[in-house]
């Protein structure tokens, strides 16, 4: 992790409140991200991943969301402390967003060519023919014939479309790229071209990434550090090697043995026992003691906080604190 | 030899569409032994989902013959399908959709029972309820809560009680666990398993995930433009596949390892064709990486490569 930083998260707690209870969707979030570099933002459902990049782009809906602390050190400066229009300035420029669903992301009744062209008029200074003309250059780019800027949403498929937004999310060389979820709608096939794609894009033009995902596949292949979410919580934070060979927290156990593996032959899968928990009420202590095989009494007294068990390898975990699970 | 529950013969299934004759099923044949799992494998819109439906007869077949236990049931009266109704089964995709969200989870699975006249008094089926929500892993707490008061895992096990409700012997699993997290999903896929065994269930499992369909079954047919392109055992699908559909969906899966070797990622071009008067030559033609000009003339049959391992394609185990 030693490349230049180019966003911090420190202590970020983002919370809904509600009428049923606050949700801590975000809890005391420490990340990095460097040039060039992609981090991997893991989780099942509720576990925060979309909050975080909402918080990130500073887009948390108010009400009922709040920023309770923490700072987003974006190039240097805190996101949070920005004017609206200050912020407005650096969203789909400076970072930009590919959202999950790319049927929903574009607006049906306007050609995907003035769609992209929005954001380039937006934020730079060109005539109507140079937007035009780097619109057509941007679908080029992901693959898709610069003379379709005129079509319409519908007349693309699938995977098109998401081409689509990933070109808009690009049209302005951004620095920091977030992808919510890109290929979770899409085939494997198509996903497969979407990523070898976002892949190459992201050397090209050497842009950092944060992917939010649920597949640890699509980690293993695109990313170089992971963060790995449990209702709110960073409970394992690690470069792809350290989590790959040797996960420490037992969520991220629990999830490597919850995924049949195509290059394995197991009888029966180990799940994680339980379900998620109710996220206005979490567990005392450590949120995932009720679901974990090692947890003990302590665990449901006892917050753990992130320990660097080996060198850049943080676990939120009492197992590697001092005085361990008893 | 293991005994055949399903047989499927020569089935098509075309919809009239106001730009032509949409080819959702084309000419397909299969069988499903007693106590199997046939994996059903491929992409949005290949016809996986339609092939489940027929073979319940949810949907009217166009053409051929769909045989349980040896008879065909697009041949059976509405009363005799009825009853035959009970053997086989269906869960289905979305929890979220699938469920009533008007009934509590004790009348959701209590229908089947109710609309069958299975028991004579109320107890009774009562009684038949709390076994079925005790058989999936639902708290008796929960016999009165309403669907949107639970998660997706749960909800799936809404849908399979009342799939087993009626002790059915043939269950279409369509995509049961797409929805779900994969923690989530885990817990489903050995629930499956465990009431396969204690129940001695077949299966029909569709999927468009390669990792869940290898884990659950026994032998895997996948599916291109309405047509099986490739069939055989779990094992020699992964290990020895010969249609090159099936190579490139396989190389596409990302695999949660990094220590394995990469096998060369095959990245098809294009998407999949309109299935709205589909060519009359190899529906891969567009997207092959080997395709010759007999492709473009004429459609492969399925041929018996190995043993038991059947692909349609004119230029199988040489490539």
């Amino acid at each position: 992790m030693s490349a230049e930083k180019l966003l911090e998260i420190k202590d970020l707690c983002i919370h809904y409140i509600t009428e049923d209870g606050t949700v801590k969707a975000v809890d005391g979030m420490n990340l990095e991200v460097g040039k060039g570099e992609t981090l991997g933002l893991v989780g099942e459902t509720g576990a925060g991943k979309t909050t975080t990049a909402l918080g990130i782009m500073n887009l948390i809906p108010a009400p009922p969301g709040k920023i309770l602390q923490g700072e987003v050190i974006f190039e240097g400066e805190d996101l949070l402390k920005k004017k609206a229009a200050d912020i407005r300035k650096i969203r789909g420029n400076k970072i930009s967003m590919i959202f999950q669903d790319p049927m929903t992301a574009l607006n049906p009744v306007m050609t995907v060519g003035e769609q992209i062209m929005e954001v380039v008029q937006l934020h730079k200074k060109v005539s109507k023919a140079e937007a035009i003309k780097h619109t057509q250059d941007m679908l080029e780019l992901v693959g898709i014939p610069g003379a379709r800027w005129v079509d319409y949403p519908h007349q693309f498929s699938g995977g098109m479309k998401q081409r689509v937004v990933i070109a808009m999310a690009l049209a302005c060389d951004p620095t920091l790229l977030i992808a919510d979820e890109p290929t979770t709608a899409l085939d494997v096939t198509i996903q497969a071209q979407v990523l070898d794609l976002m892949k190459r894009l992201k050397d090209e033009l050497n842009t950092s990434m944060i992917m939010i995902t649920h597949d640890l596949g699509i980690v293993a292949e695109v990313c170089d550090k992971v963060a790995i979410m449990y209702a709110g919580n960073v409970v394992e934070y690690t470069n792809k090697e350290n989590l790959y060979r040797t996960p420490r927290h037992p969520y991220t156990v629990g999830l490597f043995n919850s995924i049949p593996s195509p290059d394995s032959d197991e009888d029966r899968l180990k799940p994680i026992e339980g379900l998620m928990p109710d996220p206005t009420n979490l567990p005392s202590g450590c949120p995932f003691h009720p679901r974990c095989p090692n947890a003990t009494e302590k665990c449901a007294r006892v917050i753990p906080t992130p320990i660097e068990v080996t060198p850049g390898h943080f676990v939120k975990c009492l197992e590697y604190a001092p005085g361990g699970l008893h | 030899m293991a005994e055949k529950l399903i047989e499927v013969k020569n089935l098509k299934k075309y919809f009239n569409t106001n730009k032509g004759l949409l080819h959702a099923i084309d000419d397909v044949n299969f069988y499903i032994n007693k106590g199997e799992t046939l994996g059903l494998v491929g992409e949005s819109g290949c016809g996986k989902s339609t092939t489940g439906r027929v073979l319940l007869r949810l949907l009217e077949a166009t053409e051929g013959e769909v045989l349980f236990e040896g008879k065909d049931i697009n041949k059976l009266s509405k009363k005799e399908m009825r009853e035959m109704r009970k053997q086989m089964q269906i869960v289905f995709q979305d929890p979220y959709a699938s469920l009533n969200p008007r009934m509590t989870v004790s009348e959701i699975i209590a229908e089947p029972l109710i609309v069958n006249k299975v028991h004579s008094s109320k107890g009774e089926m009562n009684n038949k309820v709390a076994e079925l929500m005790e058989i999936v892993g639902l708290a008796p707490r929960l016999a009165y809560a309403y669907p949107h008061e639970l998660d997706g895992g749960r909800r799936q096990r809404i849908g399979i009680a009342r799939a087993l409700a009626l002790n059915p012997k043939f269950i279409v699993q369509d995509e049961p666990v797409s929805a779900l997290d994969v923690s989530i999903q885990a817990q489903i896929l050995n629930l499956m398993a465990d009431l396969q065994e204690k129940f001695d269930l077949t299966y029909l499992f569709i999927s468009h995930d390669l990792s869940v369909v290898k884990h659950v079954s026994d032998r895997i047919a996948v599916m291109y433009l309405g047509k099986i392109v490739e069939l055989t055992d779990y094992k020699t699908i992964f290990n020895n596949p010969l249609h090159p559909y099936t190579q490139a969906l396989l190389s596409a899966i990302p695999i949660p390892s990094i220590d394995v070797e990469k096998k060369d990622r095959i990245i098809l071009e294009g998407d999949v064709p309109s299935p709205i008067n589909p060519p009359k030559g190899c529906r891969f033609y567009g997207r092959c990486r080997h395709r010759q000009d007999i492709c473009k003339q004429e459609a492969p049959e399925l041929k018996e490569m190995g043993k038991e391992h059947f692909v349609a394609c004119h230029f199988a185990g040489e490539l």
